[in-house]
């Protein structure tokens, strides 16, 4: 058992950055990113780290920077968030589209406009499509532990896809939480160098990022969509490798008191560990309710989540973020879409909730179920609503 | 020889579509391009190399004799060859159809 | 004269061909000679990042590509921060003795679009950073590969698809953007100019910059017959032309330090450059007047900055 330290959670992200031996780090601030990126070059300052860090002079080459890097075989890594999220989302498509293992942390904050720094999920939820595999983190030792699990699932040869780690700015990048720190030696051992298949060197030169007409840009996708679909076998196998050195088991899907429940609270990020309270109250009133936590957004765990929900009368799907003019959450109609085919399948009831940052409390998540519990009575099996607005 | 484009299975593919055989470009025949092609006339060729330094294809290479030969399977008959040789020995000609 | 000089000096370069011919650039395109050159002025240990562009284009239709030296294009605007990444990794992998260490120089290429208008914050990243790589411009002075479209390159009163030659406006409106001078303000230790007219010239800058440590900025004059409006066999006398006009100066700026690669006792008329480009047969007497007398005055402050050597 490793050390158990109480530290910010940005700050322990940087230290996970560091035992995993990252090669080439560029960095770019953003609000709530930027206490991870000065913890590194603090590190590296210091000497605590060998590797190449270098302040970019925006996000778009702070990726851009990571491709390059990563091309020749170096471990590379970057962080941001919102804005500069969807300022290197161009890059985003190219880098999982080229197949190269760069893992980035995004410290989720609402897109502008109008301009946020507070936390919800839209920042990433630009960039569903993108390619990369999408992992939510809840706490502090989730991203800890993340960070070594993502290189190692990324650069395995069957995989080699970059991942995203998702953590909520400010409610989970900057709280003091205690993070329990794995010796180095077992990281060393769950995590070896990175071996790439293709690299950039001229003792057997390649190109990389050609022109795909349209005879056969269809087959690169096919691909693509392929090895991101077979991953998920690999990030099972990673989950039990890690499980099995530090006794922590992650999954695609985690339940808290769904065995019996008859509605379902489903929701991404930290703000479950508030549900989880609400649960606790609600079961405590002898309410037949428990929590569905998505962990892994990409590749969408279809199976996990129809187990974990189909017995379910009805779920409370949580977003953080709203599809203008569409169905409401992304979240939601992911489960939506999840269901479809089930020909008994729960009511969806949906609500975007914790905005730009806004609280959502355990008192809030009641009122939520409440109010869900008796539209879904009503007749109302689609419903979705903008938790809390003021009318 | 690379399979043309439209050939190749979505398995085939190398990771992240890299092109794993250098130069293979070269397969490709940018001759079939030109209405007009070079002439030499060694008579007046004094091998300074400017026709093979200035070739945008890298048509010209050096033959046994010292004489600088263009590839016609590359050539596109843009004409700088021509219009560069210090001593006018390149002359260009209109394409004929090779029996 | 220069020129007659350099006739036999050619054969001592080397034969090796790195951008392999069957790549699909137009007939008679200088930019594609252009990296030939450099190809032969780096040899085999280089690591190419490009920008997307006609060079990007024409040598990598997949699954065929021209490049017999490892390549990497990402996007448009961030051919400096790829290469910023790839001379980051390859410094480390030989620090931490992944891979053997040895000298292998970083190459960033981009157009004029991908360097004076939408790379130029990547680049000038880059330059400030001081990475060790060498950038080259192709310049052919618009955005040739979507349709000869205006770039901040584009000379004053040339015609492109967005910058015609209209009843009220007549070509480009504004002057080029003096990239060199953008790159000597970054206190680089190398800046210089180049066309492939001039091989050897070309051939030995390239080969200067990569061999000094820290950044080299070159801008390669890359005549496009299809945009410029101009017969194809003239690629390599417009490129002449444009030097010996004045239009495009061959200089290098060592840390700071000005010189001119050529200087000749009276520059030519630049009507004799501008007739043979289809993209200014629309200019007036008194454009080509106002061009000139803004050409050579730009020239004398050149020959000023290196007589002062500053």
């Amino acid at each position: 058992m490793g050390k158990r330290i109480g530290m910010e959670v940005s700050l322990a992200a940087a230290e996970a950055v560091k035992q995993a031996k990252v090669d080439v780090i560029s960095a770019y601030p953003i609000t709530p990113q930027t206490h991870i990126v000065e913890h590194l070059s603090e590190i590296v300052a210091n000497g605590e780290m060998d590797a190449e860090f270098f302040c970019v002079e925006s996000e778009h080459s702070a990726l851009s920077v990571c491709l390059g890097s990563e091309a020749t075989g170096a471990r590379s890594f970057t962080c941001t968030s919102s804005q500069g999220l969807a300022l290197m989302s161009e890059i985003t498509y190219i880098a999982s589209a080229l197949r190269l293992p760069i893992v980035m942390i995004i410290a989720n904050r609402a897109l502008s406009g109008p301009i946020s720094i507070w936390n919800d999920h839209s920042d990433v939820m630009s960039i569903r499509d993108c390619g990369w595999i999408q992992y939510f983190a809840e706490n502090g030792q989730d991203v800890y532990d993340h960070v070594f699990i993502a290189y190692r699932l990324a650069e395995n040869r069957s995989v080699l896809l970059p991942v995203i780690i998702n953590l909520d700015g400010f409610t989970l990048s900057h709280v003091i939480e205690p993070i329990e720190f794995i010796e180095q030696e077992k990281i060393d051992q769950f995590l070896p160098p990175y071996q790439p298949v293709h690299r950039l060197h001229p003792d057997r030169p390649v190109s990389m990022g050609g022109i795909a007409l349209p005879s056969i840009f269809t087959e690169t996708k096919k691909a693509h969509e392929v090895a991101i679909r077979s991953s998920m076998s690999k990030i099972l196998d990673t989950w039990k490798a890690f499980g099995e050195m530090t006794g922590r088991y992650y999954h695609p899907i985690e339940t808290y008191k769904t065995e019996d429940a008859e509605t379902l609270i489903v929701i991404m990020g930290s703000y479950a560990e508030t549900a989880s309270v609400a649960v606790d109250l609600m079961r405590e009133e002898g309410r037949s309710v428990g929590l569905a936590k998505i962990r892994l957004w990409r590749p969408f765990p279809f199976e996990d989540f129809k187990k974990a929900t189909l017995h379910a009368k009805q779920l409370v799907v949580i977003d953080r973020a709203i599809s203008m003019g569409g169905p409401g959450g992304p979240v939601a109609s992911e489960v939506k879409a999840a269901l479809y085919g089930e020909p008994m399948h729960p009511a969806v009831y949906n609500y975007a909730a914790g905005l730009g940052g806004r609280d959502v409390s355990p008192a809030d998540f009641i009122k939520m179920v409440d109010k869900a519990e008796i539209e879904i009575e009503e007749g109302n099996r689609e419903g979705f609503e903008i938790y809390g607005v003021r009318e | 020889m690379t399979k043309p484009d439209s050939e190749w299975t979505w398995k085939e593919l190398p990771e992240g579509t890299v092109m794993l055989e250098p130069g293979n470009a070269d397969q490709y025949r940018t001759g079939d391009w030109k209405t007009l092609k070079p002439v030499l006339n060694k008579a007046l060729c004094i091998h300074c190399g400017l026709c093979y330094i200035f070739c945008p294809d890298m048509s010209y290479s050096l033959d046994s004799e010292g004489y600088f030969i263009v590839d016609l399977f590359y050539c596109k008959g843009c004409g700088i060859c021509a219009k560069e040789c210090p001593t006018g020995a390149i002359t260009m000609v209109a394409e004929t159809e090779e029996k | 004269m220069t020129e007659n000089l350099n006739v036999y000096a050619v054969r001592t370069l080397t034969q090796k061909e790195y951008f392999s011919p069957g790549h699909r650039a137009c007939q008679g395109c200088a930019e594609a000679l252009a990296l030939r050159l450099v190809c032969k002025a780096l040899g085999r240990n280089i690591v190419i990042a490009s920008a997307t562009g006609c060079m990007e284009v024409v040598s990598t239709p997949i699954p065929f590509t021209a490049w017999r030296v490892p390549w990497f294009h990402v996007a448009f605007e961030n051919a400096a921060a790829v290469a910023s990444g790839i001379e980051s990794g390859l410094k480390v992998l030989m620090r931490k003795g992944r891979i053997s260490s040895k000298k292998i120089v970083t190459l960033a290429l981009a157009g004029d679009g991908g360097t004076a208008d939408i790379g130029l914050q990547a680049l000038s990243g880059a330059l400030e950073r001081g990475h060790n790589f060498t950038y080259i411009c192709t310049d052919n002075e618009a955005y040739m590969n979507t349709g000869i479209q205006r770039s901040s390159s584009t000379p004053f009163g040339a015609a492109t698809t967005t910058s015609p030659a209209g009843k009220v406006q007549m070509g480009q409106v504004t002057w080029k953007k003096n990239m060199p001078a953008i790159a000597a303000a970054h206190n680089i230790p190398y800046v210089a100019t180049a066309c492939p007219s001039y091989p050897i010239d070309l051939i030995q800058k390239v080969k200067k910059a990569a061999s000094i440590e820290g950044p080299g900025y070159i801008q390669i004059l890359s005549v496009c017959p299809t945009g410029w409006r101009s017969a194809p066999e003239l690629s390599i006398k417009l490129g002449r032309l444009a030097v010996e006009t004045g239009i495009f100066p061959l200089y290098e700026v060592e840390n700071g330090k000005y010189h001119l690669s050529l200087d000749f006792p009276r520059l030519k008329p630049i009507k004799e450059y501008i007739k043979l480009q289809g993209r200014f047969r629309h200019l007036t007497d008194t454009m080509i007047e106002e061009i000139e007398k803004r050409v050579h005055k730009e020239y004398e402050e050149l020959k000023e900055k290196a007589k002062k050597g500053v």
